[in-house]
C-alpha cells in the first residue's frame, strides 16, 4: 500500500495499538477523578487541577525524560517492578502507554470535567428520588448527559498520541515492532533522505487521522439529541 | 402521628435543630422564611443529606439512625424539586417511565394513564423538556414522582418558581391529589395563601428550629404567632356543603351547625371543604342585624381582643362553636361595643373564599 515496507505498516499499527490503549485505559481511570474535580469543594483542587495540566506546558522531552529515570532499572517503578521479579519498563510497549496516559491526561480530563460540572448534581438527587442505584444513574444520567464530554477525551486523547513524537522516541527507545510508532519512522525516513517513504508514512497518517476526525464529528452530530447539552 | 423524626445538621453558620411527629396522612406545610431550614428539613427525611445521630423513623420503618442509613432510592417516596429538573435528554414519557419502570410491577399503584389524565399531559409525551413550558414540565416532575407509587409525597415549594398562571394550572392538580389519593405530602412553602388552600397541619420553621405546629386553623389563629398579625390574618373554616344550590347562583354550607352561603361551586352535599376567612373582611354587632348588605351573619363569642397590625386597629378572636374565627375592626368601634371576653356577638361576614 503507497509502497509502504513491512516496516513501515508495522510503525503504523504499533502507533493505533499505543492510541486506542492508551486513551481507553485513561478514560476509565479518569472518569473517577473528573468527577471528584467537578464535585468536590475542597480548597486544595486547585493543587490537582494544575498538576493534571501539566503535561500541556511541560515539553513532551521533559517528561520522557523523567518517566524514562523512573520507568528504567534504576528508577522507582522500575526498581520496584525488578525487584519483584518483573521486567522494568523503559524501551517497552508498556512504557510508551504509560508516557502516553501521562502526556493526554489534561485532554481527557478537561473535557469529562466540564461534561459532569454542567449536568449537575441535581438531576443525579431526582434519579435517586426515582429509584435508580448509583450505578443505574452512572449508565441512566450520567453517560447519556456527557456522552459528548467523552467523545472529546477520546477524541484528543487518541489524536495526541497518534501525532506525538519526544516522549515516545525517550521512553520507547525506537524498537522495531515494539515502541516503533509512526511518527519516528518518518523522521528515520528524512534522516537518511528517503523522501518516498516519510511520503507515503505522512500520507497514511494524514487520510487516517481525517477519516477517523470524520467518523468522530459524524457521530457527535447524531448524539445532538434536542435539550441534551 | 407516624413520621418521628429527630435532625440536627450543622452546616457552618446555619444550624438546622429539628425534633418532630408529623402525621401520616393529609399535606403537612413547612412554612418559614427563606433560610429557615425548610428545604434542609426535606432533603434530611428524603435521605439526600445523611446529618450524623440523625433518626427518622415513618410508619413504623426505620430509614435512619446511628446505624441504618436506608439511601434515598430505597425509601418509598417521591419527591418533587422546586425546579422541575426533568432529564433533558428524555422525552416527557421516558421521563414519567424512569420513575414507574424502577418499582416492581407488583407494587405499582399509580398508573401511567391516570397520571396522564389527572395532570393533562396527552398532548406532551413526545416532547423533549426544553419544548414545553415551565408550568407543563412541572406538571410532568409532579406525575414523574407520583409513578413511582410513594407512600409519602416531598414538595419543595413546586410553585414557587412559576408565574400565576401556571400556579392556577397547578393547583388544582395538587387539592385533587390530596383530596383524590389517600397520601401523606410534606408541602414547603412561603406563600400563606398556598398553605391555607392545601394544608391540614402545618410546621412553622425559624432559624432552623420549630417555632410550632399543628392543625392549620390552631396555627393560623394562635395568639402568639406572627400569621394575625399580618395584613392578610384569615383563618380556614372546616365546613360541609349542606345546599348545592339555594338560588341566586349560591351555594349553602354548614359551620358549625350555622348556615354561611358561598358562591356557587359544584360539590356534592355533606362534602366537607375548606373556607378561608379573612379577618378584615368580619365585622361585628351585638345585635343580629336586619338591614345590611352582609350576607353572613355567625352567632360567636368573644375570645380576646389583641392590638392589630395599625395602632388604630383591633383583633379579635371568635369562638365558632369548636373553631376560630378572626376579625379586625377599628379600636374605636371595638370601645364602643364595649368588647370583653366572653361576650355573645354576631360576626358579620362579607368574603368567603373556598379553598
Amino acid at each position: 500500500m503507497f509502497g509502504l515496507t513491512e516496516a513501515d505498516l508495522s510503525t503504523f499499527w504499533v502507533t493505533l495499538k499505543l492510541a486506542t490503549v492508551s486513551t481507553l485505559i485513561l478514560v476509565i481511570l479518569c472518569a473517577p477523578l473528573a468527577w471528584w474535580l467537578a464535585h468536590t469543594r475542597w480548597k486544595g483542587k486547585v493543587v490537582v487541577e494544575a498538576l493534571v495540566a501539566m503535561p500541556l506546558v511541560m515539553p513532551p522531552t521533559v517528561m520522557g525524560f523523567y518517566l524514562l529515570v523512573w520507568l528504567g532499572p534504576r528508577g522507582w517503578v522500575g526498581g520496584f517492578l525488578e525487584s519483584i521479579g518483573l521486567h522494568h519498563l523503559a524501551f517497552t510497549f508498556t512504557g510508551i502507554v504509560l508516557g502516553s496516559m501521562f502526556f493526554s491526561l489534561p485532554f481527557v480530563v478537561q473535557p469529562l470535567q466540564n461534561a459532569f460540572a454542567s449536568a449537575g448534581i441535581r438531576v443525579l438527587e431526582v434519579a435517586n428520588t426515582l429509584k435508580a442505584s448509583p450505578l443505574d444513574r452512572f449508565f441512566t444520567i450520567i453517560l447519556p448527559l456527557s456522552r459528548r464530554g467523552f467523545l472529546s477525551a477520546f477524541v484528543l486523547s487518541f489524536a495526541h498520541t497518534f501525532g506525538e513524537f519526544g516522549m515516545i522516541l525517550m521512553i520507547g527507545g525506537n524498537i522495531p515492532g515494539e515502541t516503533k510508532v509512526a511518527s519516528i519512522a518518518i523522521y528515520d525516513h528524512v534522516e537518511t533522505l528517503n523522501y518516498t517513504a516519510a511520503h507515503s508514512l505522512s500520507l497514511v497518517l494524514v487520510l487516517s487521522s481525517f477519516s477517523l476526525l470524520m467518523l468522530i464529528f459524524f457521530l457527535n452530530r447524531r448524539f445532538k439529541v434536542v435539550g441534551a447539552a | 402521628m407516624t413520621l418521628q423524626l429527630d435532625f440536627t445538621v450543622n452546616h457552618g453558620s446555619f444550624i438546622l435543630d429539628t425534633r418532630l411527629e408529623l402525621p401520616d396522612k393529609g399535606v403537612t406545610a413547612l412554612f418559614g422564611r427563606s433560610g429557615s431550614g425548610k428545604t434542609t428539613l426535606l432533603r434530611c427525611i428524603a435521605g439526600l443529606e445523611h446529618p450524623r445521630g440523625g433518626r427518622l423513623v415513618f410508619q413504623g420503618e426505620t430509614w435512619q439512625d446511628e446505624r441504618t442509613f436506608l439511601p434515598t432510592y430505597k425509601r418509598p417516596l417521591g419527591y418533587v424539586f422546586q425546579e422541575a429538573s426533568l432529564f433533558p435528554h428524555l422525552k416527557v414519557l421516558q421521563n414519567l417511565e424512569y420513575g414507574l419502570k424502577r418499582v416492581p410491577p407488583g407494587k405499582r399503584r399509580v398508573r401511567m394513564d391516570q397520571v396522564i389524565q389527572l395532570l393533562g399531559l396527552e398532548g406532551l409525551l413526545a416532547r423533549y423538556p426544553d419544548q414545553i413550558s415551565g408550568g407543563q414540565r412541572q406538571r410532568v416532575s409532579l406525575g414523574r414522582a407520583l409513578l413511582t407509587s410513594p407512600d409519602l409525597l416531598l414538595m419543595d415549594e413546586p410553585l414557587a418558581s412559576l408565574d400565576a398562571t401556571s400556579k392556577d394550572e397547578i393547583l388544582p392538580f395538587l387539592e385533587r391529589l390530596r383530596d383524590e389519593q389517600a397520601l401523606p405530602i410534606i408541602y414547603i412553602s412561603h406563600s400563606i395563601d398556598e398553605v391555607i388552600r392545601l394544608a391540614d397541619h402545618l410546621v412553622l420553621l425559624d432559624d432552623g428550629k420549630v417555632v410550632a405546629q399543628g392543625g392549620l386553623q390552631a396555627l393560623l389563629t394562635a395568639r402568639e404567632l406572627p400569621f394575625i398579625r399580618t395584613e392578610s390574618a384569615s383563618t380556614a373554616l372546616h365546613a360541609q356543603v349542606s345546599h348545592p344550590d339555594v338560588g341566586d347562583e349560591l351555594t349553602e354550607l354548614a359551620v358549625e351547625g350555622q348556615p354561611l352561603l358561598i358562591a356557587k361551586c359544584s360539590v356534592p352535599t355533606g362534602q366537607p371543604v375548606r373556607v378561608k376567612i379573612m379577618a378584615r373582611d368580619v365585622g361585628l354587632a351585638l345585635t343580629p342585624p336586619t338591614d345590611t348588605s352582609f350576607l353572613n351573619c355567625l352567632r360567636v363569642t368573644l375570645l380576646d381582643s389583641l392590638p392589630g397590625t395599625l395602632p388604630s386597629q383591633a383583633l379579635v378572636r371568635l369562638k365558632l362553636g369548636e373553631q376560630i374565627l378572626l376579625s379586625r375592626v377599628s379600636r374605636r368601634s371595638a370601645g364602643r361595643l364595649g368588647l370583653q371576653a366572653g361576650q355573645r356577638l354576631y360576626a358579620l361576614i362579607k368574603g368567603v373564599a373556598l379553598s
